[in-house]
């Protein structure tokens, strides 16, 4: 039909059909809130029994995971979570930085978009295969290289000297925060690079201009002025890193017993879901599992909302994409 | 050591330690290619395809049933997510604008496309497995497409917000209205930008493997039956690489290629495609 026989034909308003494409839309987008108030909902509510019998505080604290005799403390998980995600910010984030650095400042133009793009490409390749390269590859070079290199040195330490010690089998807290580490870094890195472009040119050429080195603009004119974008983009990397769970599974050992080594097998929240949910048979012991899924949920939530208001803080003052 | 030579100093020192930390994001994307390529290629032959995955213990074996499974779930996934992202996307750019509401869907959807993928397994557990009483292909899909929503709806607003607002009004000069407006005009032009957000959602959960695990399943054998548990490639892959047999580890090095190899092809294309339409 066209629009002549059309505006012969039909009514010349159709307040019904713009009433109902309104209403889907609007339907379709209320969708979205709906779908992250039925996961806290469902999460509360599967996770309940374990509230009521332990008590969420107690449930935090306690380092015992014992299906048999039906206690389950998250304590272990937990710590896997925070140190592997810590690990992965402690390597990745002078990484990233470096990374935004080149690409802003160094890189020639011709040269930038193929660096970018390469960089962006490791944020493409799915978890699992992070897991596979892991576990067959990266694991067995680190027991045999980096480790014993780490304990001889580090290890060798006061104090932290405890934290780099453990059995050589690769499969360890340590590797899978620098799997981690390599995961997160495309994250971080574009963020940066997006906020760093933000920066106003005449910033940088006054302060290039008052005899400043590549290294000072950067550290001290752009780096201050984009203070929230890279806070954001921080925060951004570590929600990633926390709730990953396919390429942690596969190299973190999967052990409920909580060791101060690094370099021992652990835990994370994601990959004790990942391995026992289907097996699960008491109620208590799939309750506890959703008590976990619920704190990483919360975790990520909170983490992942101080990045976006970081972010939009800062394309508010210069008027870059959040 | 003058300040003037520290101040050299330093600066060098720092700037060759961005261009090594380039180098060393760019080795590991390296490394992973090469060892994908060189351990997925030897077991890359025409079988793949035509042989189920094979049991403990049994010789050769193929990926079919995984991969069929695979992209009928993918499928679906999108099929149900692509709708929903690209209608909310709609009213994020067009009836939402500047609206209070607006601004909250964007934000929750943000949180959504970086949320644990394996608490979104969980949930799908809860609202469909459990109550209908099993692991089904289905409920997978609908995992996948809780992924896929925030993806499309957010590549959805960006590009029809690229369309100019003077032909909204024009469109709304001729009498057309609001509707028409939108789906014969904004969404016209901004077509295929919003294709290729439904491409890289499908790029996104192709390769997702934790919402799978507790709500499709796995499954032996071929099937095409989508409300019983489905064989599928990521599942596929993390069950051989954790069991013991020789074959089972070249299977999944081979399905690790495949997946990568869709998935790094479908984002270079919406990558090119994309930067073409930002400038």
């Amino acid at each position: 039909m066209n629009a002549r026989e059309q505006a012969r034909g039909a009514p010349k308003h159709s307040p019904t059909v713009e009433t109902l494409f309104r209403g889907v839309s609007l339907a379709a987008a209320l969708l979205v809130l709906a779908t992250l108030g039925a996961i806290i909902a469902m999460l509360v509510a599967g996770a309940w029994p374990v509230i009521e019998k332990f008590g969420f505080f107690r449930f935090l604290t306690s380092a015992e995971w014992n299906p048999v005799t039906e206690t389950f403390g998250a304590l272990t998980p937990i710590y896997g979570t925070l140190v592997t995600s810590a690990i992965a910010i402690l390597i990745g984030l002078p990484v990233s930085f470096g990374i935004a650095l080149f690409v802003t400042e160094l890189c020639p133009v011709w040269l930038k978009r193929p660096v970018s793009t390469a960089i962006e490409l490791l944020a493409a390749i799915p978890s699992i295969i992070y897991g596979m390269w892991g576990l067959f590859v990266f694991a067995p070079f680190f027991s045999e290289n980096i480790q014993p290199l780490l304990t001889d040195t580090l290890g060798q330490l006061p104090v932290i000297g405890a934290l780099f010690e453990g059995p050589p089998i690769g499969v360890s807290i340590f590797t899978a925060g620098i799997i981690l580490a390599i995961m997160i870094i495309p994250f971080i890195s574009s963020v940066m690079r997006d906020v760093f472009e933000t920066v106003p040119r005449e910033l940088r050429e006054s302060a290039y201009g008052l005899g400043c080195t590549t290294w000072e603009v950067m550290w001290k004119v752009v780096l201050p002025v984009t203070r929230a974008g890279v806070v954001g983009a921080i925060m951004l990397g570590l929600g990633r890193a926390l709730g990953e769970t396919m390429a942690v599974t596969f190299v973190i050992g999967n052990s409920h017993e909580l060791n101060i080594g690094l370099f021992w097998p652990g835990n994370s929240i994601a990959s004790t879901i990942a391995n026992e949910f289907t097996e699960a048979d008491s109620e208590i012991h799939a309750a506890s599992l959703i008590a976990l899924g619920l704190v990483l949920f919360l975790i990520t939530f909170i983490v992942l909302s101080l990045a976006r208001l970081m972010l939009v803080r800062m394309a508010k003052t210069y008027g870059g994409k959040s | 050591m003058s300040l003037y030579a520290r101040r050299k100093f330093v600066n060098a020192f720092n700037l060759t330690a961005s261009v090594l930390t380039t180098l060393f994001g760019l080795f590991f994307l390296a490394w992973i290619l090469w060892e994908l390529f060189s351990k997925g290629f030897a077991g890359l032959d025409i079988t793949l395809f035509t042989a189920d995955t094979p049991g403990p213990g049994s010789e050769g074996g193929g990926l079919r049933n995984a991969i069929v499974g695979s992209l009928l779930i993918t499928l679906t996934g999108i099929l149900v997510g692509a709708p929903i992202g690209i209608l909310s996307g709609i009213y994020l750019s067009e009836y939402g604008r500047g609206t209070w509401l607006a601004a909250t869907v964007r934000f929750v959807s943000d949180i959504l496309l970086s949320a644990p993928s394996i608490v979104i397994g969980v949930f799908v557990y809860m609202i469909m497995v459990a109550p209908l009483g099993g692991f089904s292909g289905i409920s997978g899909a609908v995992a996948l497409a809780i992924i896929a929503l925030p993806v499309i709806l957010r590549t959805t607003e960006d590009m029809m917000l690229l369309v100019p607002d003077t032909m909204r009004e024009a469109a709304a000069a001729l009498g057309a209205p609001r509707w028409k407006v939108i789906l014969s005009v904004v969404l016209r032009a901004a077509r295929s930008g919003v294709l290729t957000g439904v491409l890289l959602a499908v790029a996104r959960i192709a390769g997702e493997t934790a919402p799978l695990l507790f709500t499709a399943l796995n499954n032996q054998f071929f099937s095409l039956d989508m409300t019983r548990p489905m064989a599928n490639l990521p599942v596929t892959i993390f069950n051989f690489a954790m069991g013991p047999y020789e074959n089972w580890h070249d299977l999944a090095w081979a399905g690790s290629l495949l997946i990568t190899l869709v998935v790094l092809g479908l984002n270079i294309i919406t990558r090119a495609f994309l930067r073409g339409k930002k400038h």
